[in-house]
């Protein structure tokens, strides 16, 4: 069937003009672009926010670290949101694929605790929510009273943010940016590496 | 004012501000002070420091975009992330030492040092 393609083709064509049909379509899509920074936003401030209280707040530790892992994509999320492409997918692979990984770990190896025996004596989670609640009342009043010099500008009167990438490269690589501490940084990881390995290690008898 | 398109009073979601990302990050600094504070198990306390300094990163890159230098958020930024990650690293193997020891993550009975 030959001309099945071509009529396919044509069909298509009409529909994708640029004809009345297509205006109809478009005027009953409505136009999300104003506010979409800001449903970006509420969706990913109340995603971090909702699994940092769980993570504060579940009685196991797992479930923590649950909420740690949401909170870990909202943060990702908010950075993608403010233009800082390579930190977010960084974020998503250092925290979630490496620090959060370390964390499971964690609770795996040491789970024959007083706390997975369910004797673990109450804690201490009133007088460290009541810390932790002023603490917020303090800084959010701090926050909503501070002139920041942004001009009160929102994020539809930034410009539109280049990628990242490259130009960390090659600012971590410019001897007179951060080539010094980029340099510095590897060598400290190195050490952590090592004296992880070191800490960890099966000691023989005797020793 | 109501968004032209949805006859809702959506003008909220059209001013999200330095503020707001601030605001956000108090949220996630004061949970993660609530964890250390409130967990016995060392591990829960690390979690409560990842938020911490997951807070304070979101500050820096949030003040960068409003802010007139590029990138230097971003840099400041993931210097923080190597840290944060060579200090699970070793904060895991620091508690794991200890469960071997003692058969416990307690930081309340881990009192050994205590003078």
């Amino acid at each position: 069937m030959p001309t099945v393609l071509p009529a396919l083709a044509d069909v298509f064509a009409d529909v994708f003009a640029a004809g009345p049909s297509h205006a109809l379509l478009a005027s009953m899509i409505p136009d999300l672009t104003p506010i979409l920074p800001g449903l970006i936003f509420y969706g990913l401030a109340g995603l971090a926010i909702v699994s940092a209280v769980a993570a504060a707040t579940a009685p196991k530790i797992v479930h923590a670290a649950f909420g740690l892992m949401a909170a870990f994509f909202g943060v990702a999320g908010m950075y993608a949101l403010l233009g800082s492409d390579f930190l977010a997918l960084t974020q998503v692979v250092v925290y979630v694929g490496g620090i959060l990984v370390l964390l499971v770990f964690g609770v795996l190896l040491t789970g024959r605790t007083k706390a997975a025996l369910g004797l673990e004596r109450p804690t201490h989670v009133m007088p460290a929510a009541f810390a932790g609640g002023a603490l917020l009342f303090g800084l959010l009043g701090a926050i909503l009273s501070s002139d920041f010099g942004d001009g009160g500008r929102t994020m539809a009167d930034l410009p539109e943010p280049p990628s990242t990438t490259a130009a960390l490269g090659r600012a971590f690589l410019d001897p007179n940016q951060y080539l010094l501490p980029f340099e510095l940084v590897s060598v400290f990881l190195l050490a952590a590496l090592i004296g992880a390995a070191f800490l960890v290690r099966r000691r023989r008898d005797g020793q | 004012m109501t968004s032209p398109v949805l006859h809702l009073p959506l003008a909220f979601l059209q001013t999200i501000g330095l503020a707001h990302f601030l605001v956000v990050g108090a949220v996630l600094f004061c949970a993660g002070i609530t964890t250390v504070l409130a967990r016995r198990n060392a591990v829960g306390i690390l979690i409560g420091l990842e938020l911490i300094l997951n807070a304070a990163n979101l500050n820096l890159v949030a003040f960068e975009r409003f802010g007139p230098a590029p990138l230097r958020g971003t840099v400041f930024a993931i210097f923080v992330l190597a840290v944060a990650a060579a200090e699970a690293a070793i904060a895991l193997a620091i508690v794991l030492n200890v469960f071997d020891s003692r058969d416990e993550i307690d930081v309340d009975e881990t009192t050994a040092l205590k003078g």
